[in-house]
C-alpha cells in the first residue's frame, strides 16, 4: 500500500518530468539595439545552441568580432556533450529514490540536483565570464576598461546592446521538478510519521 | 436712407464670403478639410502602409514599389532597362536577361503592371509588366521582387494591349499596337493595307513556376489593338481586344485612322482558339523570340531561343472572334467585377460604351450581324449595347471599378475622373486630375473583388504642382479617398518616369512571403564560394578569376597580385553575410561596366579589364557596419609579360598559386 502513495507519485513525476528537458531550451540570450528591433539571441539546450531566428549565432559572432570577441561555437562547449548524461543520471538516480520512496533518498536527490543545478550556473557565469572578458587585443572596436559580460539573469547595457539573460522552459521544468520532489519529501516524512 | 443701403451692401457681401467660403471647404477640404486629409495620409514612422501599390516607370523600363496611401517609394525594380546601381544586365550574371532577336536590349518601356489572379482576385505570387518598344513580357517574384522572366513575342511591334491576365493566370495577353508584315520583310509601307497583320499572342503561364510560353497567337487584321481585358465570372473564357486605325492607315494616323465612326472591340473566345489549336487548325509559323529566366538558386539568367510559333487565323476559325462595333477609336476595354459589361473609352468621345456579355452571347447566337470583317461577325451595335455614360468630360481612357457597383472612368482631354452607377450609367461624381490624367487604378479595381477604397489618378503632366526643376518635370500620382460618396483628394506624389499605369494590392497578401535573405548553402552558382576558406585566384590565359567574399567589414582576398594588362579580371563577389538587410556593393576603381549590389547569400560577377597598369582600389559601395570605409582592397597590375606571380590574400600570409 505505502508502495504508491502520495509521495511515491510526487517523485516520479518530478523525475519524469525531467524527460522534457530534452525537448525545451535551459536558457536565452537576447541582444537588442535599433538595428534589431526585435532582438538577436540564441537559446541554450542540454546538448546544443540554436538561433532565436536563423543564422543568429553566426550573426551574434559577427558583431561580437567587432569588439575581439571569441567565437561561440556550440562543439566548443564539453558541457554540451556530457549534460544530456547527467540529466539522464538524475532521471535514473530519481526513479530509484521514488522507488525507495523514503524521505532520505527523496532528500538526497533534491540535494544532488540543488548541487548540480548550482554548479550548471556557476559553469554558465564562467563561461560568460571568459567570453566577456577574453579580448582579442586587435579588435577594431576598443574601449578600455570595457567588458562584455552578459548578465547571468536580468538585462545589461554593453555598448549600444542591450544583453537580456533568461531562464528558459527547461529551467522552469527544473524548477517545477524540484518543487514536486520538495512535496514529496514532505509527503514521505508525514506518512512516516503517521505509520508509526 | 445712406446708412441703410451701405448696411445692405455689407450683408450681401458678408453673404458672398460666406458663399465662396461654404465653396472653398466643398471643394478643397479648407484648412479643417486639409488636416484631415493629411491624417489620412500619415503613415506614422515606423509602421506600414495598407496597401502596395506597384506602379509602371514607363519610360525608364522599370516598376517601382510604393505604399498607399503614403505614397513613399520602397524599391525600383528592374525589369527592362541596365541599372547600374544594382548592376541589372550589367552583371554576368544577368546580361543574358536582356537578350532579344535585336541583340542585347539595355532599354524598355514599361506601361501595364498586371498582378497573377486566383479565381478573379490578385493574388500577389507574381506581377507582370509589358515592354511596348520591343515587345516583351516580363515576370516579377513577388517573394524577391525581382524578374524572374522576359519573354520576347514574334510577329508583334508596339505590345501595348499587354500583359492582361484571365481570371486565373491561364493566360497573360499581349496584342500589338503596330500592326507589320507577318513574317517580317521588306516592302513597301503603302502596301499596308490588307498586308500588314496585328497579332495577338496568348501567354501560358504555368500554375506552379510561372514559366511562360506562347500557347498561340492569333493573326488579325493590320489594326492598332491598343488595350485589353478579359472576362470574368459569366465571361471568362473570352478576351476584349479595343482596337483603332480600322481604316488602316499607315501614315498621319491622327487624320486619317480618326475617319470612322466606330471602330472594334474584338471579342476572342479562348477557349474555342484552345480547340482550335487542339484540333492542329493552327499554323506553325517561324517567329524567333527569346525566353530569358532568372534562376534564383543559381542567381543567374539564361536563355533559349525558341524558333517557332501556333498561329491561328480567324478566317479559318469560325467562332473564334467577333467584333463589337464601338465609337470613337476606343482606347481602354475595361470588365466589371460581375462579368457583364465591357466598358470600351473612344478616345475621341465624350460618352462611355457599355456593352453586354449576355447581350453579345444572344446576338451570336441570333446571328445579329452587320457584316463582317476579313472573315469576322461584326454584332449589330444596337444588339450588344447596354448603355452609354452621358459623361460630360472628354477623351475617356480606362475605367476601373469599386466594390460598391460603381465605375470610375480617366478623361485625358477634360483632366479628370468621372465616377458613374454600372447598369444605370448615371453619373455620379467627378474630380479634376492635375493634369491630363493617362490610367487610373484601384486596388483590385480590375478584377472580380475590388478593395474600393482608395484610387490613384496617373497624371502625364505636373506642370505648377511641384518645386520647379528646369524643363523636365516630373509626372505623379493624385491619390483620392473613394470610400464616401463623393471622391475626396488626398494627396500629390512624384513618381519615376512615366506613372503608365500601376496595380495595388493589401499589404498583408504579399509582406508574409517576402524574402529577407538568399540561402547560402542553397546558393549553386557555378562562381559561388560558401566561406573565406574557399576564396581563390585562378588564372586561365587571360581571363583571371577572382572567388571574392564580402561579409563585415572585408573582402577575402583584399590583396590580389599577378593580374596583367591584357588580362580580363573576372570578379565573381559572394556575399556571404546571413543576416537581413545586409547587402554589400563592389565597386572597381575604372571598371567600365557597374558597380555590383549583392544580397545576403547571393554572387555577382562583374569583369574588369584594366587600362594602365599600377594598383587599384576596389570597395564596398553600400555603407554596411561600423567599418564600412576600411572595407577596401587592392589590385596589383603588371606590365603584359611581366613575371608579378599571383597571389592574393587577407590579412594573413599571402597563397600563392
Amino acid at each position: 500500500m505505502k508502495k504508491f502513495n502520495r509521495s511515491f507519485w510526487f517523485m516520479l513525476s518530478a523525475s519524469l518530468l525531467l524527460v522534457l528537458v530534452f525537448f525545451f531550451p535551459i536558457w536565452k540570450i537576447i541582444l537588442q539595439a535599433p538595428q534589431y528591433p526585435n532582438g538577436i539571441g540564441f537559446y541554450i539546450w542540454i546538448d546544443h545552441m540554436s538561433g532565436i531566428t536563423p543564422n543568429a549565432l553566426e550573426n551574434i559572432n559577427l558583431l561580437n568580432h567587432y569588439v575581439g570577441m571569441e567565437k561561440i561555437i556550440p562543439e566548443s562547449f564539453p558541457e554540451l556533450t556530457y549534460f544530456p548524461f547527467v540529466i539522464g543520471g538524475l532521471i535514473l538516480l530519481g526513479l530509484i529514490a521514488s522507488w525507495m520512496n523514503k524521505p532520505k533518498a527523496i532528500l538526497t536527490w533534491i540535494l544532488i540536483v540543488v548541487v548540480l543545478g548550482g554548479l550548471g550556473i556557476y559553469d554558465f557565469y564562467q563561461w560568460e565570464y571568459v567570453y566577456g572578458h577574453n579580448l582579442n587585443p586587435m579588435a577594431p572596436i576598443s574601449i578600455p576598461g570595457m567588458s562584455y559580460q552578459p548578465p547571468l539573469i536580468g538585462t545589461k547595457k554593453l555598448l549600444n546592446f542591450t544583453a537580456i539573460s533568461m531562464p528558459a522552459t527547461g529551467t522552469i521544468i527544473f524548477v517545477v521538478s524540484t518543487v514536486l520532489a520538495m512535496l514529496a519529501w514532505f509527503f514521505s516524512k508525514k506518512d512516516k510519521k503517521s505509520l508509526t | 436712407m445712406k446708412l441703410k443701403s451701405f448696411s445692405m451692401i455689407n450683408l450681401a457681401m458678408i453673404s458672398v464670403v460666406l458663399l465662396v467660403s461654404c465653396n472653398g471647404n466643398k471643394q478643397s477640404g479648407g484648412a479643417l478639410g486639409t488636416s484631415d486629409a493629411a491624417s489620412q495620409v500619415y503613415v506614422a514612422p515606423g509602421t506600414y502602409d495598407e496597401f502596395y501599390s506597384f506602379l509602371s516607370g514607363g519610360f525608364s523600363g522599370q516598376l517601382s514599389v510604393y505604399g498607399l496611401p503614403s505614397g513613399r517609394l520602397f524599391k525600383v525594380i528592374d525589369v527592362f532597362s541596365q541599372d547600374p546601381q544594382t548592376g541589372y544586365g550589367y552583371s554576368e550574371e544577368t546580361k543574358p536577361m536582356l537578350e532579344t532577336t535585336h541583340g542585347f536590349l539595355p532599354w524598355g518601356d514599361a506601361h501595364h503592371p498586371e498582378l497573377s489572379q486566383t479565381d478573379g482576385v490578385p493574388d500577389g505570387r507574381w506581377i507582370f509588366i509589358n515592354d511596348n518598344n520591343s515587345p516583351r513580357v516580363a515576370r516579377i517574384d513577388l517573394t524577391t521582387f525581382e524578374t524572374a522572366e522576359i519573354l520576347e513575342l514574334p510577329n508583334s511591334a508596339g505590345n501595348h494591349s499587354s500583359p492582361f491576365t484571365t481570371q486565373n493566370t491561364d493566360y497573360i495577353v499581349a496584342g500589338t499596337r503596330f500592326s507589320v508584315p507577318v513574317p517580317q520583310t521588306d516592302m513597301p509601307i503603302e502596301n499596308y493595307k490588307g498586308n500588314f497583320k496585328g497579332a495577338l499572342s496568348f501567354i501560358k503561364v504555368d500554375p506552379e513556376t510561372g514559366r511562360m510560353h506562347i500557347a498561340f497567337q492569333i493573326l488579325m487584321p493590320g489594326w492598332d489593338f491598343d488595350l485589353a481585358h478579359s472576362g470574368k465570372g459569366p465571361s471568362d473564357g473570352w478576351t476584349f481586344f479595343s482596337s483603332y486605325n480600322t481604316e488602316e492607315a499607315n501614315s498621319l494616323l491622327e487624320i486619317n485612322a480618326s475617319q470612322r465612326d466606330k471602330d472594334f472591340i474584338a471579342a476572342i473566345n479562348w477557349k474555342k482558339a484552345e480547340e482550335y489549336v487542339a484540333q492542329g487548325k493552327a499554323h506553325e509559323m517561324p517567329g524567333k523570340h527569346f525566353d530569358c529566366t532568372y534562376n534564383e538558386k543559381t542567381h543567374t539568367a539564361s536563355n533559349e531561343l525558341r524558333e517557332t510559333v501556333q498561329v491561328l487565323i480567324p478566317e479559318e476559325c469560325p467562332g473564334l472572334v467577333y467584333l463589337l462595333p464601338t465609337p470613337k477609336s476606343p482606347h481602354g476595354v475595361d470588365v466589371d467585377p460581375s462579368g457583364e459589361y465591357i466598358i470600351g473609352s473612344g478616345k475621341l468621345s465624350a460618352d462611355v460604351t457599355a456593352h453586354s456579355f449576355s447581350k453579345m452571347m444572344k446576338a451570336i447566337e441570333n446571328k445579329s450581324f452587320d457584316g463582317e470583317a476579313y472573315g469576322m461577325p461584326i454584332l449589330k451595335y444596337d444588339e450588344v449595347l447596354a448603355g452609354v455614360v452621358k459623361s460630360g468630360g472628354l477623351g475617356p481612357l480606362h475605367t476601373e471599378f469599386d466594390d460598391k457597383g460603381n465605375g470610375y472612368t480617366s478623361f485625358f482631354i477634360s483632366s479628370e475622373v468621372v465616377k458613374w452607377k454600372v447598369g444605370t450609367w448615371e453619373v455620379l461624381d467627378r474630380a479634376p486630375s492635375y493634369y491630363s490624367i493617362g490610367h487610373l487604378s484601384i486596388p483590385g479595381g480590375d478584377s472580380r473583388k475590388p478593395w474600393g477604397k482608395y484610387l490613384l489618378m496617373l497624371n502625364k503632366i505636373t506642370k505648377d504642382r511641384f518645386l520647379p526643376t528646369g524643363p523636365e518635370l516630373c509626372q505623379s500620382c493624385q491619390l483620392y479617398d473613394i470610400s464616401g460618396d463623393k471622391m475626396k483628394l488626398l494627396l500629390d506624389f512624384p513618381t519615376i518616369g512615366e506613372p503608365h499605369y500601376g496595380q495595388s494590392i493589401p499589404a498583408d497578401i504579399i509582406m508574409k512571403n517576402s524574402k529577407k535573405i538568399y540561402k547560402l548553402e542553397e546558393n549553386e552558382n557555378e562562381f559561388a564560394v560558401k566561406g573565406e576558406g574557399e576564396t581563390k585566384v585562378i588564372r586561365n590565359g587571360n581571363r583571371v578569376d577572382v572567388y571574392i567574399t564580402t561579409i563585415r567589414s572585408h573582402f577575402a582576398p583584399d590583396n590580389i597580385e599577378g593580374v596583367r594588362m591584357g588580362d580580363k579580371v573576372y570578379f565573381h563577389v559572394t556575399n556571404i553575410e546571413q543576416d537581413w538587410d545586409i547587402p554589400h556593393g563592389f565597386a572597381m576603381m575604372g571598371n567600365n561596366t557597374s558597380e555590383l549590389l549583392i544580397m545576403p547569400g547571393q554572387t555577382k560577377t562583374t569583369v574588369w579589364e584594366p587600362e594602365m597598369p599600377g594598383v587599384f582600389p576596389f570597395y564596398c559601395s553600400d555603407f554596411c557596419s561600423a567599418l564600412h570605409q576600411e572595407m577596401q582592397g587592392y589590385v596589383r597590375v603588371s606590365a603584359a609579360g611581366a613575371n608579378t606571380p599571383l597571389r592574393w590574400w587577407t590579412g594573413s600570409a599571402p597563397v600563392e598559386e
